[in-house]
């Protein structure tokens, strides 16, 4: 059949007996767990990565199989976790899917996650096609349950939203049976328990090195003895194509390397290169070693590697690149509740903190509204610093601007801090709640009152909790109907001097539809309900 | 390599580049072809550029279309020929939205579908492959009107005597 990476982590979870995934989306990661749920997996959208990646923990402790989704930015939010449980290790399976962006197609950065595999001492995986996401997401499943140790695979843009033929047996392995079995030295990682904990995580590692360069997923391709090349993930299908006739190292497992098998790889060509995507990863762990490889230009390390840029590579050739032909950059919806919000904004001159959202494309014109962007939920943390030290005159003007599923993620927590410590000019806090998680493709979160699979659940509404956090001037609006009102609003919230949170609150456009169906099923199946307590009570 | 055929889908989000790229996959690998098809998207849905690439023959190697290798690149939206053409190989054929009368279509939607029909024109492939594709990736209830789109844009192909 011809999957997606995504697809094909998802149906591997769903025959690896995975009782449980759970993660929070981003691109290019979002649409493994919406089919492991299609195919009759139990999914679930946690607030954020952390959350979603200690519920994962949890689940393996108590022996069940798990898999936790995130793209490369999310491992950050979850890192705090990551870099204990390797320590704690797992009863059950725990897999880690990060899923990179090279070349930023869709992020902030282009961060390469391998190396939170040599820091946190977690097992990595890459695979290099929808095949091994499938194969190597099993091999995880079970390298993770036979060394009670978390594995990480990892994916990049090209291997997720690539569609490419797999083949598999068909066959579902059963779900092993959850029991807690109590281990407190094992779990709870006071530094007593933490210090062997940390020598028992890199005798694993040491174990797991053997095994990876006696039996592990890495495969030698021999065709000659000029050229040698060391390749992981998506470039072994670009190194092929662009050298045709050179021998190939493909590594499956790339933490711990198999530096024996390296040793002779190298050793037996005359000349070994390594092509790798992002940062000199393996050219650099290789090298120091002993062993003698090349590694790309530095050029190489921006952006995704291709046919040709590989061709460049083995050429030695660093001079510059053709630009690609600007295509139409995105823009917000016409019609979309963020609009009215950013031409406000813009005319008012505010100082806008911004989020990471739909709504970011509020910086592009004919908005420009928007002064900075770093990371989720950094909106309301940074429009308070902006707040702290400038001259009141600018003071006033700064206004943190976060979506919805953002604020659920990482924005309460700024919100703690504005109460906390509220700046002398005080401070507004605009909610774009648009009613889903629009820039993902409209996942829900515990803001909608609705699972990953859209059923009705319990809704955090956060006018309610801005309130109970203490915040006298909370409003909810809908920007696009009243705009007078939400400019007058906002007009004296920049004022007031006093901690302000403005919920501009209108479905998105492309997701209202569904929203109502969404509700209307709800509705039915409530009504459903109530006839059949009635009918119970007669 | 030479064994690979390259094709091209552009467009703007919203148009239908994904789901035609997915339908011409899914109608290679019915005709035994090895196959991959790859694109960026995330930030397409808002109206932005977009390209999906699909590779096939008897084995695909790398998902992405080198630049300047593409043998066919088909356009959906006349205001994205330009910015896409050093995809295409020289030689290589360009598939654009006046190949077709926007207005004889059944539905605008299905223009994604049509051209297809006018790529058909130049593969060897039956055309029961094509139209089992197109089903399988389209909701049931439009397959007439697309099957009708994807049958005028084979009408409208062929041109040049290619």
């Amino acid at each position: 059949m011809l999957l997606s990476g995504n697809e094909a982590v998802a149906l591997a979870a769903l025959q690896g007996g995975v009782a449980l995934g759970t993660g929070y989306p981003g691109t290019p990661s979002t649409e493994i767990l919406e089919n492991f749920e299609r195919l009759g997996g139990r999914s679930q959208w946690a607030p954020n990565e952390k959350v979603a990646f200690e519920v994962a923990i949890g689940a393996a402790f108590g022996g069940a199989r798990t898999l936790v989704t995130m793209k490369h930015v999310g491992v950050n939010v979850a890192a705090d976790p990551l870099f204990t449980v390797t320590y704690t290790g797992v009863s059950g399976s725990l897999v880690l899917i990060s899923a990179d962006d090279p070349g930023m197609a869709s992020s902030q950065n282009e961060q390469d996650n391998r190396h939170y595999a040599v820091a946190s001492g977690i097992p990595m995986l890459e695979p290099s096609d929808s095949q091994e996401a499938y194969d190597f997401t099993r091999l995880a499943l079970d390298i993770s349950n036979r060394w009670n140790t978390p594995v990480m695979l990892r994916m990049t843009t090209r291997i997720c939203h690539s569609k490419t033929l797999v083949r598999h047996d068909g066959k579902t392995q059963d779900m092993p049976e959850a029991s807690f079995e109590r281990d407190i030295p094992g779990r709870v990682m006071i530094p007593a328990y933490a210090r062997p904990a940390h020598k028992r995580l890199r005798d694993k590692l040491a174990v797991i090195d053997e095994w990876n360069n006696q039996e592990g997923p890495n495969q030698t391709i021999s065709d000659g003895q000029e050229l040698g090349l060391i390749v992981s993930g998506v470039t072994y299908n670009h190194a092929r194509e662009a050298a045709p006739g050179a021998s190939i190292l493909k590594l499956g497992m790339t933490y711990p390397l198999p530096f024996d098998m390296i040793r002779e790889f190298a050793e037996s060509v005359k000349r070994c290169v390594v092509i790798e995507e992002g940062d000199p990863y393996l050219a650099d762990a290789i090298r120091a070693r002993g062993i003698d490889v090349e590694s790309k230009a530095e050029d190489f390390r921006f952006g995704e590697l291709n046919v040709r840029r590989v061709r460049k590579i083995l050429a030695g050739d660093t001079s510059p690149e053709p630009k690609p032909m600007p295509g139409k950059p995105p823009q917000l919806c016409l019609g979309c509740s963020h609009r009215p919000v950013f031409e406000t904004l813009r005319d008012f001159d505010c100082i806008v903190a911004g989020d990471i959202g739909c709504y970011t494309l509020g910086v592009l014109p004919p908005f420009q509204a928007m002064d900075t962007c770093v990371c989720m939920g950094a909106s309301i943390g940074v429009g308070l610093g902006l707040r702290h030290v400038l001259p009141e005159d600018q003071a006033r003007r700064v206004v943190s601007v976060i979506g919805d599923s953002t604020f659920v993620h990482s924005g309460i927590t700024g919100l703690v801090e504005m109460v906390y410590n509220p700046p002398p000019s005080g401070h507004v806090v605009l909610i774009l709640d648009n009613g889903t998680t629009a820039m993902t493709g409209q996942q829900e979160h515990p803001g909608t009152g609705r699972t990953l699979g859209h059923q009705p659940t319990n809704q955090i509404v956060f006018e309610d909790l801005a309130r109970s956090l203490g915040i006298q001037r909370v409003h909810v609006l809908d920007p696009t109907s009243d705009r007078d009102n939400f400019e007058s609003v906002l007009r004296k919230s920049l004022d007031c001097g006093e901690p302000v949170v403005i919920v501009a609150r209108r479905p998105c456009i492309l997701a209202a539809k569904k929203i109502k169906a969404y509700e209307r099923a709800a509705k039915v199946s409530c009504e459903a309900c109530v006839h059949e307590t009635a009918a119970a009570g007669d | 390599m030479n064994n690979v055929t390259n094709v091209v889908i552009a467009g703007l989000g919203g148009q239908g580049v994904i789901r035609a790229s997915d339908i011409l996959s899914e109608t290679v690998f019915k005709a035994g072809m090895d196959v991959k098809k790859s694109e960026i998207h995330g930030m397409s849905q808002r109206g932005g550029s977009v390209t999906s690439d699909v590779r096939f023959g008897k084995e695909v190697l790398s998902p992405m279309v080198p630049e300047g290798e593409a043998d066919y690149l088909v356009v959906l939206a006349a205001d994205q020929i330009e910015n896409n053409r050093p995809l295409l190989k020289d030689g290589g054929v360009l598939i654009t939205p006046d190949c077709i009368d926007e207005n004889e279509l059944p539905n605008k939607r299905s223009l994604n579908v049509a051209l297809l029909g006018v790529l058909s024109t130049y593969l060897d492939i039956d055309d029961s492959c094509w139209l089992d594709a197109v089903r399988a990736n389209l909701p049931e209830k439009v397959f007439h009107v697309n099957e009708k789109a994807f049958v005028m844009g084979r009408a409208a192909g062929k041109p040049q005597g290619a």
